[in-house]
Protein backbone atom coordinates (compact mmCIF):
# COMPACT_ATOMS: atom_id res chain seq x y z
CA UNK A 1 0.00 0.00 0.00
CA UNK A 2 1.35 3.45 -1.00
CA UNK A 3 1.60 6.41 1.33
CA UNK A 4 -1.47 8.68 1.11
CA UNK A 5 0.74 11.76 1.28
CA UNK A 6 3.71 11.22 -1.06
CA UNK A 7 2.16 8.37 -3.06
CA UNK A 8 5.66 6.98 -3.50
CA UNK A 9 6.87 5.05 -0.50
CA UNK A 10 5.27 2.05 1.17
CA UNK A 11 2.84 3.03 3.93
CA UNK A 12 3.90 1.56 7.27
CA UNK A 13 1.74 3.63 9.62
CA UNK A 14 -2.00 3.17 9.52
CA UNK A 15 -4.06 5.65 11.47
CA UNK A 16 -7.72 5.95 12.17
CA UNK A 17 -8.46 9.66 12.35
CA UNK A 18 -11.72 10.91 13.71
CA UNK A 19 -13.03 14.08 12.06
CA UNK A 20 -16.64 15.25 12.29
CA UNK A 21 -17.56 11.92 13.83
CA UNK A 22 -16.29 10.09 10.77
CA UNK A 23 -13.48 7.60 11.17
CA UNK A 24 -11.05 7.98 8.28
CA UNK A 25 -8.20 5.60 7.60
CA UNK A 26 -4.90 7.31 6.78
CA UNK A 27 -1.88 5.37 5.54
CA UNK A 28 1.52 7.03 5.73
CA UNK A 29 5.12 6.11 5.08
CA UNK A 30 7.51 6.68 7.96
CA UNK A 31 9.03 9.83 6.43
CA UNK A 32 5.71 11.60 5.78
CA UNK A 33 4.45 10.53 9.19
CA UNK A 34 7.52 12.10 10.79
CA UNK A 35 7.00 15.32 8.79
CA UNK A 36 3.39 15.45 9.94
CA UNK A 37 4.54 14.97 13.50
CA UNK A 38 2.95 11.54 13.88
CA UNK A 39 4.88 9.58 16.46
CA UNK A 40 5.45 6.12 15.00
CA UNK A 41 4.48 4.42 18.23
CA UNK A 42 5.04 0.71 18.02
CA UNK A 43 1.36 0.04 18.45
CA UNK A 44 0.38 2.02 15.37
CA UNK A 45 2.78 0.33 13.05
CA UNK A 46 1.16 -2.65 11.41
CA UNK A 47 4.48 -4.16 10.36
CA UNK A 48 6.62 -2.99 13.22
CA UNK A 49 9.89 -4.16 11.79
CA UNK A 50 9.40 -2.95 8.22
CA UNK A 51 10.51 0.64 8.61
CA UNK A 52 13.02 0.07 11.35
CA UNK A 53 14.88 -2.70 9.62
CA UNK A 54 15.44 -0.60 6.52
CA UNK A 55 17.17 1.97 8.70
CA UNK A 56 19.58 -0.39 10.41
CA UNK A 57 23.01 0.54 9.20
CA UNK A 58 24.76 -2.42 7.66
CA UNK A 59 27.74 -1.80 9.96
CA UNK A 60 30.41 -0.92 7.45
CA UNK A 61 29.04 -3.17 4.77
CA UNK A 62 28.86 -0.20 2.43
CA UNK A 63 32.62 -0.01 1.99
CA UNK A 64 33.38 -3.72 2.04
CA UNK A 65 30.54 -6.23 1.76
CA UNK A 66 32.78 -9.09 2.82
CA UNK A 67 33.62 -7.31 6.04
CA UNK A 68 30.03 -7.33 7.25
CA UNK A 69 29.70 -8.47 10.81
CA UNK A 70 28.45 -12.04 11.06
CA UNK A 71 27.23 -14.07 13.99
CA UNK A 72 29.96 -16.54 14.95
CA UNK A 73 27.43 -19.23 15.86
CA UNK A 74 24.95 -19.33 12.94
CA UNK A 75 26.81 -17.28 10.34
CA UNK A 76 23.87 -14.94 9.82
CA UNK A 77 24.55 -11.28 9.08
CA UNK A 78 22.57 -8.10 9.65
CA UNK A 79 21.54 -8.19 5.99
CA UNK A 80 19.87 -11.58 6.59
CA UNK A 81 18.04 -10.09 9.54
CA UNK A 82 16.91 -7.13 7.44
CA UNK A 83 15.58 -9.47 4.76
CA UNK A 84 13.89 -12.03 6.97
CA UNK A 85 13.00 -9.93 10.02
CA UNK A 86 14.20 -12.87 12.10
CA UNK A 87 17.45 -13.47 13.93
CA UNK A 88 19.42 -16.65 13.38
CA UNK A 89 20.22 -17.81 16.90
CA UNK A 90 20.58 -16.66 20.52
CA UNK A 91 24.15 -15.50 19.88
CA UNK A 92 22.97 -13.05 17.20
CA UNK A 93 21.70 -11.00 20.14
CA UNK A 94 25.31 -10.61 21.35
CA UNK A 95 26.84 -10.23 17.90
CA UNK A 96 24.46 -7.41 16.92
CA UNK A 97 23.83 -6.05 20.42
CA UNK A 98 24.42 -2.42 19.34
CA UNK A 99 21.87 -2.11 16.53
CA UNK A 100 19.49 -4.47 18.31
CA UNK A 101 19.51 -2.28 21.42
CA UNK A 102 18.40 0.67 19.27
CA UNK A 103 15.73 -1.42 17.60
CA UNK A 104 14.47 -2.82 20.90
CA UNK A 105 14.27 0.71 22.35
CA UNK A 106 12.12 1.83 19.43
CA UNK A 107 9.91 -1.24 19.54
CA UNK A 108 9.40 -1.50 23.29
CA UNK A 109 10.32 1.93 24.63
CA UNK A 110 12.90 0.25 26.87
CA UNK A 111 16.07 -1.79 26.50
CA UNK A 112 16.25 -3.79 29.69
CA UNK A 113 14.25 -6.85 30.65
CA UNK A 114 12.75 -6.35 34.11
CA UNK A 115 10.55 -9.43 34.26
CA UNK A 116 11.29 -12.83 35.70
CA UNK A 117 14.93 -13.85 35.83
CA UNK A 118 15.71 -17.27 34.49
CA UNK A 119 18.21 -19.60 36.11
CA UNK A 120 19.62 -22.39 34.00
CA UNK A 121 18.75 -25.90 35.19
CA UNK A 122 20.93 -26.90 38.13
CA UNK A 123 21.75 -23.34 39.12
CA UNK A 124 18.86 -22.11 41.23
CA UNK A 125 19.51 -18.59 42.46
CA UNK A 126 17.61 -16.72 45.08
CA UNK A 127 14.88 -14.57 43.61
CA UNK A 128 14.69 -16.47 40.37
CA UNK A 129 11.52 -17.99 39.09
CA UNK A 130 12.75 -21.51 39.80
CA UNK A 131 13.18 -20.66 43.47
CA UNK A 132 9.93 -18.72 43.89
CA UNK A 133 6.91 -19.83 41.91
CA UNK A 134 4.37 -17.10 41.40
CA UNK A 135 1.14 -16.97 43.34
CA UNK A 136 -0.78 -17.49 40.09
CA UNK A 137 1.09 -20.73 39.46
CA UNK A 138 0.56 -21.92 43.03
CA UNK A 139 -3.15 -21.24 42.69
CA UNK A 140 -3.27 -23.29 39.49
CA UNK A 141 -1.50 -26.14 41.27
CA UNK A 142 -3.86 -25.80 44.22
CA UNK A 143 -6.84 -26.05 41.88
CA UNK A 144 -5.40 -29.21 40.33
CA UNK A 145 -4.62 -30.72 43.73
CA UNK A 146 -8.19 -30.13 44.90
CA UNK A 147 -9.58 -31.56 41.65
CA UNK A 148 -7.41 -34.64 42.13
CA UNK A 149 -8.50 -34.82 45.79
CA UNK A 150 -4.87 -34.68 46.85
CA UNK A 151 -5.71 -32.74 49.99
CA UNK A 152 -2.31 -33.07 51.63
CA UNK A 153 -0.69 -31.33 48.70
CA UNK A 154 -3.57 -28.83 48.54
CA UNK A 155 -2.98 -27.92 52.21
CA UNK A 156 0.73 -27.40 51.57
CA UNK A 157 0.00 -25.18 48.58
CA UNK A 158 -2.59 -23.22 50.52
CA UNK A 159 -0.04 -22.56 53.27
CA UNK A 160 2.54 -21.52 50.71
CA UNK A 161 0.03 -19.05 49.26
CA UNK A 162 -0.60 -17.55 52.70
CA UNK A 163 3.07 -16.86 53.35
CA UNK A 164 4.30 -13.47 52.25
CA UNK A 165 6.27 -13.82 48.99
CA UNK B 1 -8.18 -37.83 10.74
CA UNK B 2 -7.43 -36.52 14.21
CA UNK B 3 -9.69 -37.81 16.92
CA UNK B 4 -9.92 -34.88 19.28
CA UNK B 5 -12.47 -36.68 21.40
CA UNK B 6 -9.37 -38.31 22.86
CA UNK B 7 -8.45 -34.98 24.38
CA UNK B 8 -10.06 -34.89 27.83
CA UNK B 9 -11.31 -31.37 27.17
CA UNK B 10 -11.18 -31.57 23.40
CA UNK B 11 -9.16 -28.40 23.72
CA UNK B 12 -12.54 -26.76 24.23
CA UNK B 13 -13.19 -26.20 27.91
CA UNK B 14 -12.37 -22.58 27.20
CA UNK B 15 -15.59 -22.30 25.18
CA UNK B 16 -17.95 -23.51 27.86
CA UNK B 17 -19.00 -19.98 28.70
CA UNK B 18 -18.28 -20.48 32.40
CA UNK B 19 -15.47 -17.97 32.80
CA UNK B 20 -15.69 -14.39 34.07
CA UNK B 21 -17.46 -11.93 31.70
CA UNK B 22 -18.33 -14.77 29.31
CA UNK B 23 -21.14 -12.79 27.75
CA UNK B 24 -18.52 -10.51 26.19
CA UNK B 25 -15.20 -12.30 26.46
CA UNK B 26 -14.89 -15.71 24.84
CA UNK B 27 -11.44 -16.66 25.97
CA UNK B 28 -8.17 -15.47 27.40
CA UNK B 29 -4.87 -16.70 26.06
CA UNK B 30 -1.35 -16.12 27.35
CA UNK B 31 1.65 -17.31 25.41
CA UNK B 32 5.35 -17.26 26.23
CA UNK B 33 7.99 -17.38 23.48
CA UNK B 34 10.99 -19.49 24.48
CA UNK B 35 14.06 -20.80 22.67
CA UNK B 36 16.56 -23.47 23.58
CA UNK B 37 20.01 -22.17 24.54
CA UNK B 38 22.76 -22.74 22.00
CA UNK B 39 20.42 -23.83 19.22
CA UNK B 40 19.84 -22.05 15.92
CA UNK B 41 16.39 -20.40 15.64
CA UNK B 42 13.67 -21.62 13.31
CA UNK B 43 14.48 -19.15 10.53
CA UNK B 44 17.93 -20.64 9.93
CA UNK B 45 17.93 -24.16 11.33
CA UNK B 46 17.99 -27.46 9.43
CA UNK B 47 15.42 -30.26 9.55
CA UNK B 48 17.85 -32.27 11.71
CA UNK B 49 18.11 -29.39 14.18
CA UNK B 50 14.34 -29.04 14.33
CA UNK B 51 14.04 -32.76 15.06
CA UNK B 52 16.62 -32.34 17.84
CA UNK B 53 14.60 -29.49 19.37
CA UNK B 54 11.45 -31.58 19.27
CA UNK B 55 13.22 -34.56 20.85
CA UNK B 56 14.57 -32.37 23.69
CA UNK B 57 11.15 -30.87 24.35
CA UNK B 58 9.35 -34.22 24.34
CA UNK B 59 11.88 -35.76 26.68
CA UNK B 60 11.55 -32.85 29.09
CA UNK B 61 7.74 -32.83 28.86
CA UNK B 62 7.47 -36.49 29.92
CA UNK B 63 9.14 -35.55 33.19
CA UNK B 64 6.72 -32.72 34.05
CA UNK B 65 3.32 -32.69 35.72
CA UNK B 66 1.81 -30.12 33.40
CA UNK B 67 2.67 -31.90 30.13
CA UNK B 68 3.41 -35.54 30.98
CA UNK B 69 -0.06 -36.63 29.85
CA UNK B 70 -0.15 -34.21 26.95
CA UNK B 71 -1.70 -35.11 23.65
CA UNK B 72 0.90 -34.89 21.00
CA UNK B 73 0.30 -33.87 17.40
CA UNK B 74 3.04 -34.16 14.88
CA UNK B 75 1.68 -31.27 12.79
CA UNK B 76 4.03 -31.81 9.84
CA UNK B 77 2.63 -35.31 9.34
CA UNK B 78 -1.02 -34.25 9.23
CA UNK B 79 -2.97 -33.49 6.08
CA UNK B 80 -4.27 -30.01 5.40
CA UNK B 81 -7.74 -30.56 6.84
CA UNK B 82 -6.36 -31.82 10.15
CA UNK B 83 -3.92 -28.94 10.37
CA UNK B 84 -6.71 -26.46 9.71
CA UNK B 85 -8.81 -28.27 12.31
CA UNK B 86 -6.14 -27.72 15.00
CA UNK B 87 -5.82 -24.10 13.91
CA UNK B 88 -9.58 -23.53 14.14
CA UNK B 89 -9.38 -24.89 17.67
CA UNK B 90 -6.74 -22.28 18.44
CA UNK B 91 -4.27 -25.03 19.38
CA UNK B 92 -1.76 -24.11 16.66
CA UNK B 93 -0.98 -20.88 14.85
CA UNK B 94 -1.54 -20.36 11.16
CA UNK B 95 2.23 -20.33 10.70
CA UNK B 96 2.80 -23.64 12.51
CA UNK B 97 -0.03 -25.26 10.56
CA UNK B 98 1.48 -24.02 7.29
CA UNK B 99 -1.79 -22.34 6.32
CA UNK B 100 -0.41 -18.93 5.39
CA UNK B 101 -0.66 -17.89 1.75
CA UNK B 102 2.22 -19.59 -0.02
CA UNK B 103 3.25 -21.13 3.29
CA UNK B 104 4.01 -24.75 3.96
CA UNK B 105 4.23 -26.78 7.11
CA UNK B 106 7.83 -27.06 8.23
CA UNK B 107 9.43 -30.28 9.39
CA UNK B 108 9.39 -30.91 13.12
CA UNK B 109 6.26 -28.76 13.64
CA UNK B 110 4.42 -30.22 16.61
CA UNK B 111 1.92 -29.38 19.31
CA UNK B 112 1.45 -30.66 22.87
CA UNK B 113 -1.77 -30.01 24.75
CA UNK B 114 -2.95 -30.96 28.21
CA UNK B 115 -5.92 -29.49 30.05
CA UNK B 116 -5.96 -25.99 28.67
CA UNK B 117 -2.22 -25.51 28.33
CA UNK B 118 0.51 -26.69 26.04
CA UNK B 119 3.24 -25.87 23.62
CA UNK B 120 3.79 -25.34 19.94
CA UNK B 121 7.19 -26.68 18.92
CA UNK B 122 9.29 -25.40 16.02
CA UNK B 123 7.18 -22.37 15.31
CA UNK B 124 9.00 -19.07 14.70
CA UNK B 125 10.53 -19.72 18.11
CA UNK B 126 11.47 -23.20 19.29
CA UNK B 127 8.68 -23.05 21.83
CA UNK B 128 5.47 -21.12 22.06
CA UNK B 129 4.04 -22.11 25.42
CA UNK B 130 0.39 -21.20 25.76
CA UNK B 131 -2.65 -21.50 27.97
CA UNK B 132 -6.30 -20.80 27.25
CA UNK B 133 -9.09 -20.05 29.70
CA UNK B 134 -12.78 -19.46 29.31
CA UNK B 135 -13.91 -15.84 29.64
CA UNK B 136 -11.76 -12.98 30.92
CA UNK B 137 -9.20 -14.61 33.21
CA UNK B 138 -5.66 -13.37 32.67
CA UNK B 139 -4.44 -14.59 36.02
CA UNK B 140 -5.54 -18.19 35.52
CA UNK B 141 -4.22 -18.33 31.96
CA UNK B 142 -0.89 -16.90 33.04
CA UNK B 143 -0.71 -19.22 36.03
CA UNK B 144 -1.17 -22.23 33.77
CA UNK B 145 1.42 -21.21 31.19
CA UNK B 146 3.84 -20.05 33.87
CA UNK B 147 3.69 -23.51 35.37
CA UNK B 148 4.53 -25.17 32.03
CA UNK B 149 7.34 -22.64 31.59
CA UNK B 150 8.74 -23.30 35.07
CA UNK B 151 8.68 -27.06 34.66
CA UNK B 152 10.18 -27.14 31.17
CA UNK B 153 12.74 -24.46 32.01
CA UNK B 154 14.14 -26.59 34.80
CA UNK B 155 14.67 -29.48 32.40
CA UNK B 156 15.94 -27.80 29.27
CA UNK B 157 18.10 -24.69 29.13
CA UNK B 158 16.28 -21.69 27.66
CA UNK B 159 18.10 -18.88 25.86
CA UNK B 160 18.17 -16.03 28.37
CA UNK B 161 20.21 -12.81 28.35
CA UNK B 162 20.83 -10.68 31.44
CA UNK B 163 19.94 -7.49 29.54
CA UNK B 164 17.41 -8.59 26.91
CA UNK B 165 15.69 -11.34 28.91
CA UNK B 166 14.26 -14.33 27.04
CA UNK B 167 15.80 -14.28 23.57
CA UNK B 168 13.49 -14.67 20.61
CA UNK B 169 13.81 -14.95 16.89
CA UNK B 170 11.94 -11.69 16.32
CA UNK B 171 12.83 -8.63 18.45
CA UNK B 172 9.13 -7.80 18.87
CA UNK B 173 8.84 -10.71 21.33
CA UNK B 174 12.07 -10.38 23.31
CA UNK B 175 12.17 -9.85 27.09
CA UNK B 176 9.27 -11.59 28.75
CA UNK B 177 8.21 -13.31 25.52
CA UNK B 178 4.70 -12.75 26.84
CA UNK B 179 1.72 -12.02 24.66
CA UNK B 180 -1.63 -12.05 26.41
CA UNK B 181 -4.79 -11.76 24.35
CA UNK B 182 -8.41 -11.45 25.20
CA UNK B 183 -10.97 -12.50 22.58
CA UNK B 184 -13.83 -10.06 23.01
CA UNK B 185 -17.13 -9.49 21.22
CA UNK B 186 -17.78 -5.79 20.56
CA UNK B 187 -20.88 -5.45 18.36
CA UNK B 188 -22.21 -2.48 20.35
CA UNK B 189 -19.11 -0.42 19.64
CA UNK B 190 -19.19 -1.45 15.97
CA UNK B 191 -22.89 -0.55 15.58
CA UNK B 192 -22.47 2.81 17.31
CA UNK B 193 -19.38 3.43 15.14
CA UNK B 194 -17.25 4.03 18.24
CA UNK B 195 -14.95 1.11 17.55
CA UNK B 196 -12.39 3.11 15.54
CA UNK B 197 -11.90 5.51 18.40
CA UNK B 198 -11.56 2.72 20.94
CA UNK B 199 -9.03 0.79 18.86
CA UNK B 200 -7.06 3.94 18.20
CA UNK B 201 -7.03 4.62 21.94
CA UNK B 202 -5.73 1.13 22.61
CA UNK B 203 -2.95 1.72 20.08
CA UNK B 204 -1.89 4.79 22.00
CA UNK B 205 -1.49 2.84 25.23
CA UNK B 206 0.65 0.10 23.75
CA UNK B 207 -2.03 -2.44 22.97
CA UNK B 208 -2.99 -3.91 19.64
CA UNK B 209 -5.84 -5.88 18.11
CA UNK B 210 -6.18 -8.77 15.73
CA UNK B 211 -8.99 -10.88 14.30
CA UNK B 212 -10.47 -14.13 15.53
CA UNK B 213 -7.51 -16.25 14.51
CA UNK B 214 -4.71 -14.04 15.77
CA UNK B 215 -1.90 -12.52 13.81
CA UNK B 216 -2.75 -11.53 10.27
CA UNK B 217 -6.40 -12.51 10.53
CA UNK B 218 -9.43 -10.45 9.59
CA UNK B 219 -12.00 -9.27 12.08
CA UNK B 220 -15.11 -11.40 11.60
CA UNK B 221 -18.31 -11.49 13.61
CA UNK B 222 -17.19 -8.43 15.61
CA UNK B 223 -14.68 -10.53 17.54
CA UNK B 224 -11.45 -8.75 18.41
CA UNK B 225 -8.33 -10.14 20.04
CA UNK B 226 -6.88 -7.41 22.23
CA UNK B 227 -3.29 -7.93 23.29
CA UNK B 228 -0.14 -6.27 24.54
CA UNK B 229 2.18 -4.96 21.85
CA UNK B 230 5.41 -4.68 23.83
CA UNK B 231 7.09 -7.49 25.72
CA UNK B 232 10.13 -5.83 27.29
CA UNK B 233 10.58 -3.12 29.91
CA UNK B 234 7.71 -4.20 32.13
CA UNK B 235 7.32 -7.23 34.35
CA UNK B 236 4.94 -10.02 33.38
CA UNK B 237 2.60 -8.84 36.11
CA UNK B 238 2.65 -5.23 34.86
CA UNK B 239 1.96 -6.31 31.28
CA UNK B 240 -1.02 -8.40 32.38
CA UNK B 241 -2.29 -5.70 34.73
CA UNK B 242 -2.14 -3.05 32.00
CA UNK B 243 -3.97 -5.21 29.47
CA UNK B 244 -6.49 -6.25 32.12
CA UNK B 245 -7.34 -2.70 33.15
CA UNK B 246 -7.73 -1.61 29.51
CA UNK B 247 -9.97 -4.59 28.71
CA UNK B 248 -12.12 -3.68 31.71
CA UNK B 249 -12.48 -0.19 30.22
CA UNK B 250 -13.39 -1.60 26.82
CA UNK B 251 -16.02 -3.78 28.52
CA UNK B 252 -17.49 -0.67 30.12
CA UNK B 253 -17.55 1.12 26.74
CA UNK B 254 -19.24 -1.84 25.10
CA UNK B 255 -21.88 -1.96 27.82
CA UNK B 256 -22.47 1.79 27.47
CA UNK B 257 -22.79 1.41 23.69
CA UNK B 258 -25.43 -1.28 24.21
CA UNK B 259 -27.35 1.00 26.56
CA UNK B 260 -27.25 3.72 23.93
CA UNK B 261 -28.57 1.31 21.30
CA UNK B 262 -31.43 0.22 23.56
CA UNK B 263 -32.27 3.82 24.41
CA UNK B 264 -31.90 5.42 21.00
CA UNK B 265 -32.97 2.68 18.60
CA UNK B 266 -34.73 -0.13 20.46
CA UNK B 267 -36.91 -1.08 17.49
CA UNK B 268 -34.05 -1.22 15.04
CA UNK B 269 -31.81 -3.25 17.31
CA UNK B 270 -34.57 -5.68 18.25
CA UNK B 271 -35.38 -6.21 14.58
CA UNK B 272 -31.72 -6.71 13.74
CA UNK B 273 -31.05 -9.42 16.32
CA UNK B 274 -34.27 -11.30 15.57
CA UNK B 275 -33.54 -11.18 11.84
CA UNK B 276 -30.16 -12.71 12.57
CA UNK B 277 -31.82 -15.42 14.63
CA UNK B 278 -34.45 -16.03 11.96
CA UNK B 279 -31.87 -16.44 9.21
CA UNK B 280 -29.80 -18.83 11.27
CA UNK B 281 -32.82 -20.88 12.25
CA UNK B 282 -34.35 -21.16 8.79
CA UNK B 283 -31.68 -20.54 6.12
CA UNK B 284 -30.83 -23.44 3.80
CA UNK B 285 -27.29 -22.35 2.92
CA UNK B 286 -24.85 -20.46 5.10
CA UNK B 287 -21.27 -19.40 4.41
CA UNK B 288 -18.88 -19.33 7.36
CA UNK B 289 -18.60 -15.52 7.25
CA UNK B 290 -22.35 -15.05 7.16
CA UNK B 291 -22.76 -17.51 10.01
CA UNK B 292 -20.21 -15.61 12.10
CA UNK B 293 -21.95 -12.29 11.47
CA UNK B 294 -25.40 -13.69 12.25
CA UNK B 295 -24.09 -15.40 15.40
CA UNK B 296 -22.70 -12.04 16.42
CA UNK B 297 -26.17 -10.52 16.08
CA UNK B 298 -27.83 -13.28 18.10
CA UNK B 299 -25.11 -13.10 20.73
CA UNK B 300 -25.78 -9.39 21.07
CA UNK B 301 -29.51 -10.10 21.37
CA UNK B 302 -28.92 -12.68 24.09
CA UNK B 303 -26.53 -10.33 25.92
CA UNK B 304 -29.11 -7.50 25.82
CA UNK B 305 -31.90 -9.77 27.00
CA UNK B 306 -33.79 -9.38 23.70
CA UNK B 307 -33.49 -12.97 22.50
CA UNK B 308 -34.40 -15.92 24.71
CA UNK B 309 -34.37 -19.61 23.97
CA UNK B 310 -30.74 -19.82 23.04
CA UNK B 311 -27.82 -20.29 25.41
CA UNK B 312 -24.30 -18.98 25.37
CA UNK B 313 -22.96 -22.52 25.24
CA UNK B 314 -24.92 -23.24 22.07
CA UNK B 315 -23.65 -20.03 20.48
CA UNK B 316 -20.06 -20.89 21.39
CA UNK B 317 -20.49 -24.41 20.10
CA UNK B 318 -21.84 -23.08 16.81
CA UNK B 319 -18.89 -20.73 16.56
CA UNK B 320 -16.47 -23.65 16.74
CA UNK B 321 -18.28 -26.36 14.83
CA UNK B 322 -19.39 -24.30 11.84
CA UNK B 323 -15.76 -23.53 10.98
CA UNK B 324 -14.83 -25.11 7.63
CA UNK B 325 -12.49 -27.89 8.78
CA UNK B 326 -14.67 -28.76 11.79
CA UNK B 327 -17.77 -29.02 9.65
CA UNK B 328 -16.08 -30.89 6.80
CA UNK B 329 -14.60 -33.38 9.27
CA UNK B 330 -17.93 -33.96 11.00
CA UNK B 331 -19.76 -34.35 7.69
CA UNK B 332 -17.03 -36.48 6.15
CA UNK B 333 -16.72 -34.32 3.05
CA UNK B 334 -13.76 -32.40 1.56
CA UNK B 335 -13.08 -28.81 2.60
CA UNK B 336 -13.86 -27.48 -0.87
CA UNK B 337 -17.14 -29.39 -1.28
CA UNK B 338 -19.88 -26.95 -2.39
CA UNK B 339 -22.33 -28.85 -0.17
CA UNK B 340 -20.56 -27.45 2.88
CA UNK B 341 -22.80 -24.35 3.01
CA UNK B 342 -25.92 -26.54 2.93
CA UNK B 343 -24.57 -28.82 5.67
CA UNK B 344 -23.63 -25.78 7.74
CA UNK B 345 -27.17 -24.42 7.56
CA UNK B 346 -28.57 -27.81 8.53
CA UNK B 347 -26.21 -28.11 11.49
CA UNK B 348 -27.07 -24.61 12.73
CA UNK B 349 -30.81 -25.31 12.39
CA UNK B 350 -30.52 -28.56 14.31
CA UNK B 351 -28.65 -27.03 17.22
CA UNK B 352 -30.93 -24.00 17.47
CA UNK B 353 -34.03 -26.22 17.28
CA UNK B 354 -32.71 -28.44 20.06
CA UNK B 355 -31.84 -25.46 22.22
CA UNK B 356 -35.24 -23.85 21.67
CA UNK B 357 -37.05 -27.12 22.48
CA UNK B 358 -34.90 -27.62 25.56
CA UNK B 359 -35.68 -24.12 26.78
CA UNK B 360 -39.37 -24.34 26.03
CA UNK B 361 -39.32 -22.52 22.72
CA UNK B 362 -38.33 -19.05 21.69
CA UNK B 363 -40.66 -16.20 22.15
CA UNK B 364 -40.44 -13.95 19.14
CA UNK B 365 -43.61 -12.04 19.87
CA UNK B 366 -42.93 -10.83 23.38
CA UNK B 367 -43.24 -7.14 22.46
CA UNK B 368 -46.36 -7.22 20.34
Amino acid sequence: MRCDHCHEREAVIHLTQVAADQAVQVHLCEKCAAEKGVEPAAALVKSPLGGFLAQLSPLGAAEAPGAELRCPRCGGGLADFRDAGRLGCPECWEAFAGPLTDLVRRLHGATRHVGERYALPGTPEEGTRAASPTAARLREELRDAVAAEDFERAARLRDALRLPP
Amino acid sequence: MIDLTLLPDGGLTWLDGSGPQSHLVLSTRVRLARNLAGRVFGARNTPAEREAVLADVRLAAIDTVSLSQAHYFRVDELDRMDRQFLHERHLVSKELAGLEAGGRVRSGAACLWQEGAGAMVNEEDHLRLQALRSGFDLEAAYGAVDRVDGELGQRIAFAFHSEFGYLTSCPTNVGTGLRASVLIHLPGLVLTKEIGRVLQGLGQVGLTFRGLYGEGSEVVGNFFQLSNQTTLGQTEHELLEHLGSMVREVITYEEQAREVLLREAPGIIEDKVWRAYGLLRYARTLSFEETMNLLSGVRLGVGMGLVGGVGLYTLNKLLVHTQPAHLAAAEGIPLDDPALAVRRARYVRTLLDEDAAHRGGTSAGDHQ
